[in-house]
């Protein structure tokens, strides 16, 4: 499908679904969000511009494989889990560092871990939808 | 007591499949991280179960929230016996299917999916929270679907959609379990369950409750009359896949319903009759099944659905020397049941078919393997004093004393039929000549000397085990004397969960 106006449209769209998906990612914590709807989001945001511009293209701005994504992911995450066993503390347990960083707020192991699931589905979402669009 | 190492299991396998998934399609780096994982899984199980065995009952608060508000995970006998068994099963079938398995399905992520399904198993044994007991489940038949399937053989996703459709049809029926349960007394935890249980005034709800977890489990057990999707799914994967299955994967349900019954729904006469029903009925549709079946793994297959119904017999008694039976017939059959679809594989390679009827001379041929299976056969009949006989001695003992005289009899065609169909398959396996007229194929003779030790090793190493078993039963009496005596009085695992308050 070659549309001018969606090829338009999704230069612009695309880093701002993705900023909007690092938002989704930053406010899960506490709020709506967090890890998995902010993945599904930047995973949209690919597969509106391979709608635009075709798979092959998609694939050339990412560079790496999806798949590359996903023991990326679940390595941040599983480290996240195990890392609390170092100060004798039970897997899972949230590590907070002490200051707020601007503009991001409070850093904890919550947080890795979230970014380690956006990663797992960024990574299974386009995996399974390239492979099916490059079938056809 | 508080220790956060016992998920230790689990994390050795999580992590073993992390790496082999960025090693993805290199398939040799693959297989050497596998069996090493395993062995360090095996490694970090049997120090739990030392501990355990020394120490008692240890727990983990998950993200350090107190139970009964946080996931926990509670490490008794129970469940380390059970980590122990598994990870024994996991480093042995990771070693056969090292060499067992073609290229192919190594590609398509065969070890990293074995890997998770193992952590799936373990995390269902170690956890103590009924939900996450149902999220294991998940990761257990996600993994399983996709080991099922991988290869795409037509029979293969034929046996994949009935193993599917029942399967998620259990967790359904699990799942509405869960939150009917949750609804009448506002608790996952499963200690907290067992003690909140008793108050509820509503009877009768708590009886249809159980209900729903007997049919949720039931068609994981494969017990009668849910029991079809195993004999039509288990003989299409490759054999390494199908070891695990047939070992462990049955067997989660019967470990499940040991946990839940011993915690929650303490057995009624109405439960317990109809778990009876339920056992005497399995055996015997289990045992006819496998008289007519003359390809190797479907009669074995039926084989494992008869012996589901021994141990289902043992809850349904539920008395301290029943369990005793069951929790022995659990530890005897995991080991046997792996190591027996090992050998289906073995025999596959040796003459590239498992039609009885096809086979013939592998005793004249490979006379030390013939052996080493004879032992594991020899087990699974239960000749005494090998690992099969002595759990019979305890359901028997404890039948006779609750004159349950139909089990004793299913029991006794039970063992019959199982001796008669082994002696059977001895007899035209290994005993009778070939047919001339069959073209061998033997894909063993040309493999390299060590892939021909590294296919034999893993089933002589599970052979020793459940040597050691039957030989030295006694040790595994008191392990099984210390399991039922919890089981039957959970206050040591009630006081282990909720008795410990971080501060």
């Amino acid at each position: 499908m070659k549309s001018a106006i969606l090829q338009t449209a999704t230069r612009y769209l695309l880093p701002i679904l993705l900023l909007f998906s690092f938002f989704l990612l930053l406010r899960g914590h506490y709020y709506p969000g967090g890890g998995f709807v902010g993945g599904l989001v930047a995973s949209i945001a690919f597969v509106l511009h391979s709608f635009a511009n075709g798979t092959e293209n998609t694939m050339k701005i990412l560079r790496y494989k999806p798949l590359s994504l996903i023991p990326i992911g679940l390595g941040i995450s599983a480290v996240s889990v195990t890392f609390p066993l170092l100060f004798g503390l039970p897997p899972m347990t949230g590590l907070w560092f002490e200051e707020p960083i601007p503009v991001i707020g409070m850093i904890g192991s919550a947080l890795f871990f979230d970014l380690g699931v956006y990663l797992v589905v960024i990574g299974v979402v386009l995996t399974i939808l390239f492979t099916i669009a490059l079938n056809d | 007591m508080i220790d956060n190492h016992i998920l230790a299991p689990i994390f050795v396998q999580l992590f073993t499949a992390i790496i082999q998934l960025a090693c993805w399609r290199k398939t040799l780096t693959q297989r050497y991280l596998s069996v090493g994982g395993s062995l360090i899984g095996l490694m970090v199980a049997f120090r739990l179960f030392s501990r355990v065995y020394e120490d008692g009952i240890l727990t983990l608060n998950a993200a350090n929230w107190d139970a009964p508000f946080g996931i926990v995970f509670v490490a008794d006998l129970l469940s380390v016996t059970l980590v122990l068994l598994t990870s024994i099963a996991c480093f042995a079938v990771s070693i056969f299917s090292s060499v067992g398995l073609s290229r192919q399905r190594m590609l398509y992520g065969y070890f990293p999916i074995f890997h998770f399904l193992i952590m799936g198993l373990h995390g269902a044994f170690l956890t103590g929270d009924i939900f996450n007991l149902y999220v294991y489940f998940e990761v257990i038949i996600i993994s399983s679907f996709v080991l099922m399937t991988l290869g795409g053989r037509k029979a293969q996703l034929e046996g994949a959609v009935k193993y599917m459709a029942m399967n998620i049809l259990a967790s359904m029926f699990f799942l509405t379990g869960i939150g009917i349960l949750y609804g009448i007394t506002g608790s996952l935890n499963m200690a907290d369950l067992s003690l909140r249980i008793q108050e509820v005034q509503n009877k009768a709800l708590i009886g249809i409750t159980s209900c729903f977890f007997i049919i949720g489990f039931g068609i994981k057990s494969a017990v009668f009359p849910l029991y079809y999707w195993l004999p039509s799914s288990y003989h299409t994967p490759p054999s390494a896949v199908a070891a695990t299955f047939g070992g462990l994967l049955t067997k989660v349900g019967i470990y499940a319903m040991l946990r839940t019954f011993s915690l929650i729904f303490i057995p009624d006469d109405f439960t317990r009759t109809l778990l009876m029903v339920i056992a005497i009925f399995t055996i015997l549709t289990g045992a006819f099944g496998a008289l007519i079946k003359t390809n190797i793994r479907r009669l074995f297959s039926y084989l494992i659905v008869c012996h589901i119904g021994f141990m289902v017999g043992g809850i349904a008694m539920f008395s301290k020397v029943a369990l005793m039976g069951a929790v022995f017939y659990l530890i005897h059959d995991i080991l046997v049941k792996t190591n027996m679809f090992l050998i289906a594989g073995l025999i596959r390679q040796l003459r590239g078919t498992m039609d009885m009827n096809k086979l013939g001379g592998l005793y004249s041929d490979y006379p030390k393997i013939s052996l080493v299976i004879a032992i594991v056969l020899f087990s699974l009949v239960g000749i005494p004093p090998l690992s099969g006989f002595w759990p019979k001695v305890f359901l028997f003992q404890e039948a006779f004393i609750q004159h349950q005289y139909v089990y004793i009899a299913a029991l006794i065609i039970g063992s019959f039929v199982t001796l008669y169909v082994i002696a059977k398959m001895w007899s035209e396996v290994f005993w009778k000549n070939p047919s001339a007229s069959e073209e061998v194929e033997n894909l063993f003779a040309p493999m390299p000397p060590y892939k021909k030790i590294l296919m034999v090793l893993p089933i002589g190493l599970m052979a020793l085990a459940t040597l050691y078993i039957g030989l030295n039963a006694e040790a595994i009496v008191k392990i099984t004397d210390i399991i039922s005596t919890q089981l039957m009085d959970p206050s040591a695992y009630i006081d282990a969960v909720l008795g410990n308050k971080t501060d």
